[in-house]
């Protein structure tokens, strides 16, 4: 739409659309408004809970929606050293160690793929493109897992989801639609592929790295299914299995597993163990809100 | 190809070998491996021998599949029960959604419900489920509530009979406002012309959302119904080995849960792998299925061969 028809427009019509009855937009208002409500107050009620004084906990039966003074025994708690501390160290020590090796395989794969140099380039392609159709299976997986030796190690809950497929096809198309004069002239230069890839492709994808990075972040965040499977030794839960444990199966957190002694009411410690895994999501989300929705429909159209 | 070019070529070609060498061994090890170590279906794998050294039984393993074992039929029902539900009320959601938010007037609304309605897509399943079971469980905030204003209370949480309902609405929840990403993305790309042309001709908005904006919408339509399609023998391993304790094994069983729990808990390898294969094969040739009514239908579907 043009500049002089939108301005002609403006009053009866959005993106050439007739305007919506105004009792139309009442009812979508109101439903919006219920909807964002049911996915903000749950989150509320776990951060007020967290915060509130056991006894006001207590005496609620469970759940708060505003604690009546901040008290912050439950973070204490579970922070001071035990199951859920250390499980926050091998969740983060995965998540970070996993995205960077994951980002480091992936664009290294993605790069050689959109050069014609490489050999056997097509049945790579095909062999990557195929392995998004089927699933090798639950059992065979674990059985590979358990012949490379991995089982109830660090390497088991990286390793076998360190390379997405998805993501490599990704990152080869924005990779591939990078201006070509810059790399010609590199090549002419004399330039190898490997200095091609760090000083030139890498530097003008920041953003396609960073938001790809922070999915395979988010995914070993949230990494559940590996660690089911592969880890039976509880110094080696993550987080996800913490929360499973603790939270959804609602095994007592007794005094063995916090280092301070102290324990405020059950509910506040589990709600503090959810703030606590639900924070880093929340700080990073804004950036993947704002970049993913691109990076979605280019794989969508092009993969 | 004169010969220094070709010298520069292979000097390039080493290189790019050793970048794409890890990602390559990687598939190889984690997605084309396994898929050899399907073979224990045709075996009786003994987990001390090992998978090579395991004698072979032939078909034994798939007798389950063809008597219609009983834990295995109350698996494959629950599953495909779970999946109609799905497609019917989950499925429809993010496109009801997307409409809507498509027609808003005000732009600074749209993006602050997206930015709300996004967000559970990015928290684990273990979260979600945490999160219904503190509002709708038995001592949850739902059920307080009620308590506290003398109403009879119920608990959606731990009742076998409430167990689709509940898991339907966890995904809603969770992903119905994500998945509204790639509707928007097809009406933003509807010409706008169409809606002024048939706004001269006199189009009313139903008109106009019968006319232009639902066939715009037909193409993803189909293509993510041809992907469910491929999915449906799948349904949330995460979302339903976590309530299973809650509610019993007869009513949350599923095909995913079933291998998990028959081979791995149990030990009953071979025969879970078995059916594991079975449901890959199918789920294969469901999409390739799906794909060729999509053809068929003169839609272009996933590919065209």
């Amino acid at each position: 739409m043009t500049n002089s028809t939108r301005n002609v427009r403006r009053s009866t019509l959005i993106n050439g659309q007739q305007r919506p009855s105004p009792v139309s937009s009442v009812v979508k208002l109101l439903v919006f408004a219920i909807a964002c409500t049911l996915v903000v107050l749950p989150f509320a009620a776990i951060i007020a809970t967290s915060l509130a004084p056991s006894a006001q906990v207590t005496a609620a039966g469970g759940m708060v929606l505003w604690p009546e003074r901040l008290d912050i025994s439950a973070y204490q708690a579970i922070l001071s050293g035990g199951v859920v501390t250390r499980a926050l160290g091998v969740s983060g020590i995965i998540t970070i160690l996993g995205a960077v090796l994951s980002l480091t395989v992936s664009s290294m794969l993605a790069y050689a793929l959109t050069r014609s140099a490489l050999p056997g380039r097509r049945a790579i392609t095909l062999l990557l493109i195929f392995s998004l159709f089927f699933n090798p299976g639950i059992i065979p997986m674990y059985l590979a897992v358990q012949q490379f030796g991995l089982l109830d190690s660090l390497a088991a809950l990286i390793v076998p989801t360190c390379l997405n497929a998805f993501n490599v096809i990704v990152l080869r198309a924005f990779f591939g639609n990078l201006p070509k004069d810059v790399l010609e002239a590199a090549e002419i230069d004399g330039a190898g592929e490997v200095t091609m890839l760090a000083r030139i492709v890498l530097p003008l994808s920041k953003a396609a790295l960073a938001v790809i990075g922070l999915f395979y972040a988010v995914g070993y965040w949230n990494s559940f299914f590996s660690a089911l499977l592969y880890i039976n030794d509880p110094k080696l839960w993550p987080l996800q299995l913490v929360l499973r444990s603790y939270v959804t199966n609602d095994n007592q957190i007794g005094t063995a597993d916090v280092a301070s002694g102290i324990l405020p009411a059950q509910v506040t410690m589990q709600m503090a163990i959810l703030v606590v895994s639900i924070v880093p999501i929340v700080c990073v989300y804004p950036f993947l809100q704002r970049h993913f929705a691109k990076g979605a429909l280019t794989g969508a159209v092009k993969g | 190809m004169n010969s220094t070019k070709r010298a520069a070529r292979l000097r390039r070609s080493a290189p790019l070998l050793a970048l794409a060498a890890p990602g390559v061994l990687l598939l190889l090890a984690f997605q084309y491996y396994p898929l050899v170590g399907n073979v224990i279906a045709f075996k009786d794998y003994l987990p001390f021998v090992g998978v090579w050294e395991s004698p072979w039984v032939g078909l034994e393993n798939f007798e389950l599949i063809a008597r219609g074992d009983r834990r295995f039929v109350n698996a494959l029902t629950n599953t495909l029960i779970i999946t109609l539900v799905q497609v019917l009320l989950v499925f429809p959601v993010p496109i009801a959604l997307a409409l809507a938010l498509n027609s808003m007037v005000s732009d600074r609304i749209k993006r602050i419900v997206q930015s709300v309605l996004y967000l559970p897509h990015f928290l684990s399943w273990v979260i979600v489920v945490a999160v219904f079971q503190q509002f709708l469980g038995g001592a949850g905030m739902l059920n307080n509530f009620l308590r506290a204003n003398g109403l009879d209370t119920f608990s959606l949480i731990g009742n076998a009979d409430l167990f689709i309902p509940l898991v339907t609405s966890q995904l809603i929840w969770k992903d119905a406002g994500w998945a509204t990403i790639l509707f928007l993305a097809v009406l933003s790309q509807v010409d706008t012309s169409l809606y002024e042309a048939s706004t001269m001709d006199g189009a009313g908005r139903f008109r106009q959302m019968w006319h232009i904006t639902l066939p715009a919408l037909k193409g993803i339509v189909i293509l993510l119904l041809i992907l469910r399609l491929g999915d449906a023998l799948s349904v949330g391993f995460e979302q339903i080995i976590l309530q299973q304790p809650a509610v019993g094994i007869e009513a949350s069983e599923v095909l995913d849960t079933y291998v998990y729990n028959a081979g791995i808990v149990d030990g009953s390898w071979s025969e879970a792998t078995a059916v594991g294969l079975v449901k890959g094969v199918v789920s294969v040739l469901l999409v390739l299925g799906a794909n060729k009514l999509a053809h068929l239908f003169g839609e272009d579907g996933l590919y065209r061969s």
